[in-house]
């Protein structure tokens, strides 16, 4: 419906995406080949197959729906004007998402605020995988709570991660790219990878279990 | 034998069934033994479960419209030169 409706606005005011619905069974490769010669239908139809990932990934990695917004831009923008130096070993996709990685990143480093935003290799990938709060979880913890309510406490929860942290689980459990594809994207080994989202799931783990643990226990836990 | 140290480590390898038979059933061996690493693996299971089944990712109308015109005018630019 929402969907329909911005298609509808879009229309009224602009003409580039116009040939869009004969190319959305068209593959990747092709458009790419197409876009690069020229043709901005096919542009037009990687950007819509794309745009909703992109934009979620930069809302998660920057926690901030402006800066998001800027990043899909240059995303998209920066994905245009360099179209010719995308060699096309990889996935399309995982070029741009390296790039909407890369602005959304930088968003963070320039945002001014008390907090150091830490997105160095300084990272201690050590051992020390701490584990504070074991406690069982209900069958569907998620049904107790409404979808908004849901969505505030994955969101938060997410928000608390280190950048690196939260860019690393975000490609690789939300967006469910393999753990080689999220290794080129952000420029790690595949050793850091596998180390940061252990670290990342463990810790999104324990924060979510303030919410999710099974009712009974709640009253254990604070006795 | 396995620590929970050493569960740990495989933790999202087993998750993500990558690892080997036999390391599975090491861990598996392990999980049956320790309440712990049970409660841990089951919990970060649902937690990936439950992002992986999170909010769809369609993109409001308005940021949407934005970007369209952002890249038309960016298009009929480059076109110009
Ligand atoms: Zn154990």
């Amino acid at each position: 419906m929402k969907e329909a409706a911005a298609r509808a606005g879009y229309d009224g005011k602009h003409r580039v995406q116009m040939a869009v619905s004969s190319l959305t069974g068209i593959d990747e490769a092709e458009l790419v080949t197409q876009a690069r010669e020229g043709e901005t239908a096919a542009f037009s139809e990687l950007v819509r197959r794309y745009e909703g990932k992109i934009f979620r990934l930069a809302q998660h990695v920057t926690q901030n729906r402006e800066d998001a917004e800027d990043v899909l831009q240059e995303t998209f923008m920066k994905a245009y004007e360099h179209l010719d130096q995308f060699k096309g070993d990889s996935k399309f996709y995982t070029w741009i998402v390296r790039i909407a990685v890369n602005q959304s990143l930088m968003k963070l480093r320039r945002r001014k605020t008390d907090k150091t935003v830490s997105l160095d290799e300084t990272i201690d990938t050590g051992e020390d995988t701490v584990v504070r709060e074991v406690a069982a979880w209900g069958e569907d913890p998620e049904q107790r709570f409404s979808r908004e309510e849901l969505g505030d406490i994955l969101g938060s929860a997410i928000e608390s991660l280190e950048p690196l942290y939260r860019s690393v689980f975000v490609l690789r459990d939300v967006d469910e790219l393999s753990t080689e594809e999220t290794a080129e994207v952000l420029g790690l080994s595949v050793p850091a990878v596998k180390s940061r989202l252990l670290r990342a799931r463990l810790q999104l783990r324990e924060r979510l279990t303030r919410f999710f643990k099974r009712k009974g226990d709640d009253a254990f836990a604070y006795m | 034998m396995l620590t929970c140290k050493d569960f740990l480590g495989e933790l999202s390898d087993y998750l993500d069934e990558t690892i080997d038979a036999e390391l599975r059933a090491k861990l598996e061996r392990h999980i049956t033994e320790c309440p712990n690493c049970w409660v841990i693996a089951d919990t970060t299971r649902k937690t990936i479960k439950i992002y992986k089944g999170m909010e769809s990712c369609s993109i409001p109308a308005d940021v949407e419209s934005r970007l369209m015109a952002a890249l038309e005018k960016k298009i009929a630019a480059k076109q110009q030169k």
